[in-house]
């Protein structure tokens, strides 16, 4: 029963907190290339692979009382800020679910830019091409973020860290 | 005369309830028509599971994927010899217009749920794969198949053609709400699309609006709206997903526990076993799924016949609206009573949800990532649409989520008097 949402709140479970929406959207993607069986389906949006199901069921789940969502205004736009209420806590209790362990991920993942894993998730989705298509691809598709060499490099490198990591 | 280039002898028309005409002059669109996977379309409803509800609705994906067509040629009909157009972009929008349904399967969301399948991957696959699609388009150039699929999977370099088959006001969604609207018979879903196209302008990413069309916009944004919560999401179409969904769950797991099915599953069995081909998939549609059902409605299993048969002869579940926030315990005390009542709650006790937003706008800092709607001011402006109409300013953003409890009242009723019985009755009807 509400397998898909049990899952979801295993993920906030192991991260504390996840600040922002991008990130939160990010974060999912890049673990599901990581095997990690979510089952929100994602498309190519302006800012990467996006997946309106789980914006959806994010809000499901604050609705349900499970996760706070709290609106923070910095200036000039607003961010998220996420985290399980004991009610989810509760929840997770009569649904447990098996994962494989995500913890190492969720951690590097908190430390980088949303930005950034921007980038490490455009790359993914295109993990079907050769090194060289993805940066030429990235490029295309991300005209305007102009991302630098070196955020390339350090995206490579990131992607490699992940696979050896849980 | 480059393929590319050829034109029909004389132009071909298909006659059509929504647009009156759908026009083909190119010889490369004839062709893709023609294409047995494009034909395979026709096999496809529209609207999936919705003519139970609405008898009419039993058009199909062939016909909207016309329709897409016709809107994007009449677009960039307008477009022609405008500023930040480029006519050379011309064929490969009405290619990606035609063919961006390609990929769908029958009653694809469900088969998408329960098999873990993508219609986006095998319209992709059709594409770039050993098809005859891909033959026609690689005749164009040797890249082209590629650009088509870029184009559907919106990652193609020119944000402005993607734009014209998926934004929030795209050719696609202009066909599906007259169309749906048509057959479905309902009095929503109709805007001036005339009018929208008219003030449609050529921008470096995106296609805006001329302010002078606000109001046609509004008009639309509100249909969709209405479409939505009258048509998409009507609790009696869930009714039938909802079990639909649960057939394929059920013969899955037949399958997967070695049960003899009478009638062996042969079009099913590599989406049973998580491996589906181009060459199966092509092959399932919705005649071979209904025959299927039909076979099934006889088998031994009693919740796969049970299930079939409820499909087949529209003998749905009933429903509550159930606040999932609420009624969580209720829910888990359910599940429990069901077990206790020998109906299978994985079965026959199923919330469903649904939500849609049906406009919003990028606002910096937030990650809805919709592109917006933009207004061409008489200034040279570009202002986002909620900003300008009071009409679009109160729906933006503003989600609604519905859900639904749905069960089988016919067995709950003839469950045998006591206290499971009533217990059962007192937390459903309460």
């Amino acid at each position: 029963m509400l397998a898909n949402h049990a899952r979801l709140m295993k993920f906030f479970l192991d991260s504390n907190e996840v600040v922002g929406r991008k990130k939160l959207q990010k974060m999912i993607y890049i673990l599901k290339k990581c095997g990690i069986p979510f089952e929100e389906k994602y498309e190519f949006h302006f800012y990467g692979p996006y997946s309106e199901e789980l914006t959806l069921r994010i809000e499901e789940l604050c609705n349900l009382g499970f996760i706070s969502e709290v609106k923070e205004d910095k200036s000039n736009y607003y961010q998220y800020r996420y985290q399980v209420t004991s009610q989810g806590e509760e929840f997770l209790d009569h649904s447990p679910v098996e994962l494989p362990a995500m913890e190492e991920r969720i951690a590097v993942m908190k430390e980088k830019s949303s930005r950034f894993l921007e980038l490490v998730s455009t790359m993914l989705y295109f993990d079907n091409l050769s090194k060289v298509e993805v940066e030429e691809k990235v490029r295309t598709v991300k005209k305007k973020q102009n991302f630098t060499d070196q955020e390339l490099v350090d995206a490579w490198d990131f992607i490699g860290c992940l696979t050896e990591k849980h | 005369m480059p393929y590319k280039d050829e034109q029909l002898s004389e132009e071909k028309v298909f006659k059509d309830p929504v647009h009156r005409y759908v026009h083909v002059k190119d010889q490369v669109i004839w062709d893709l028509v023609g294409a047995p996977e494009f034909q395979r379309l026709r096999r496809i409803k529209q609207l999936g599971t919705s003519y139970v509800t609405f008898h009419g609705a039993e058009h199909s994906r062939f016909n909207h994927s016309l329709g897409v067509y016709e809107i994007v040629r009449r677009i960039l009909n307008n477009f022609d010899r405008k500023p930040n157009w480029n006519n050379e972009e011309r064929l490969l929008c009405l290619c990606a217009a035609l063919l961006h349904d390609l990929g769908h399967g029958p009653f694809s969301h469900s088969f998408e749920k329960v098999f873990k399948l993508d219609h986006e991957d095998f319209t992709r696959k059709i594409v770039l794969g050993d098809t005859h699609v891909n033959q026609i388009l690689s005749r164009v150039s040797k890249d082209f198949p590629q650009k088509v699929a870029d184009v559907i999977n919106k990652t193609y370099e020119d944000k402005l053609v993607v734009s014209l088959i998926s934004s929030q006001i795209d050719a696609d969604r202009m066909d599906y709400l007259q169309r749906d609207a048509y057959f479905t018979g309902v009095s929503y879903g109709h805007f001036d699309m005339e009018r929208i196209l008219r003030v449609m302008r050529p921008m470096e990413d995106q296609v805006v609006i001329k302010e002078t069309g606000m109001h046609a916009v509004e008009d639309y944004i509100m249909s969709r709206y209405q479409m939505y919560w009258q048509v998409y999401f009507h609790p009696v179409t869930r009714s039938a997903e909802v079990i639909l969904s649960k057939i394929l769950h059920r013969a899955k797991y037949l399958y997967d526990n070695n049960y003899q099915f009478s009638l062996k599953p042969a079009h099913f069995l590599s989406f049973f076993e998580g491996d589906v081909q181009l060459k199966d998939y092509l092959k399932l549609d919705e005649a071979v799924v209904l025959y299927y059902f039909q076979m099934w409605a006889d088998e031994q299993d009693e919740i796969l016949s049970d299930l079939c048969a409820r499909f087949m002869n529209r003998h749905l579940f009933k429903y509550i609206e159930f606040n999932s926030n609420l009624q969580m315990k209720e829910w888990m005390e359910l599940y429990s009573l069901f077990k206790e009542a020998g109906i299978d709650p994985e079965y026959y006790l199923v919330v469903d949800s649904s939500s849609d937003l049906p406009y919003d706008f990028y606002r910096p800092g937030e990650e809805e990532e919709r592109l917006p709607i933009h207004l061409l001011m008489p200034t040279n402006e570009v202002k986002e649409l909620s900003r300008q109409s009071d009409i679009v300013e109160a729906i933006s953003g503003k989600k609604r989520t519905d859900h639904k409890l749905y069960f089988p009242i016919d067995f709950i009723e003839a469950l045998p008097d006591g206290e499971t019985k009533n217990k059962i009755i007192e937390i459903l009807f309460a």
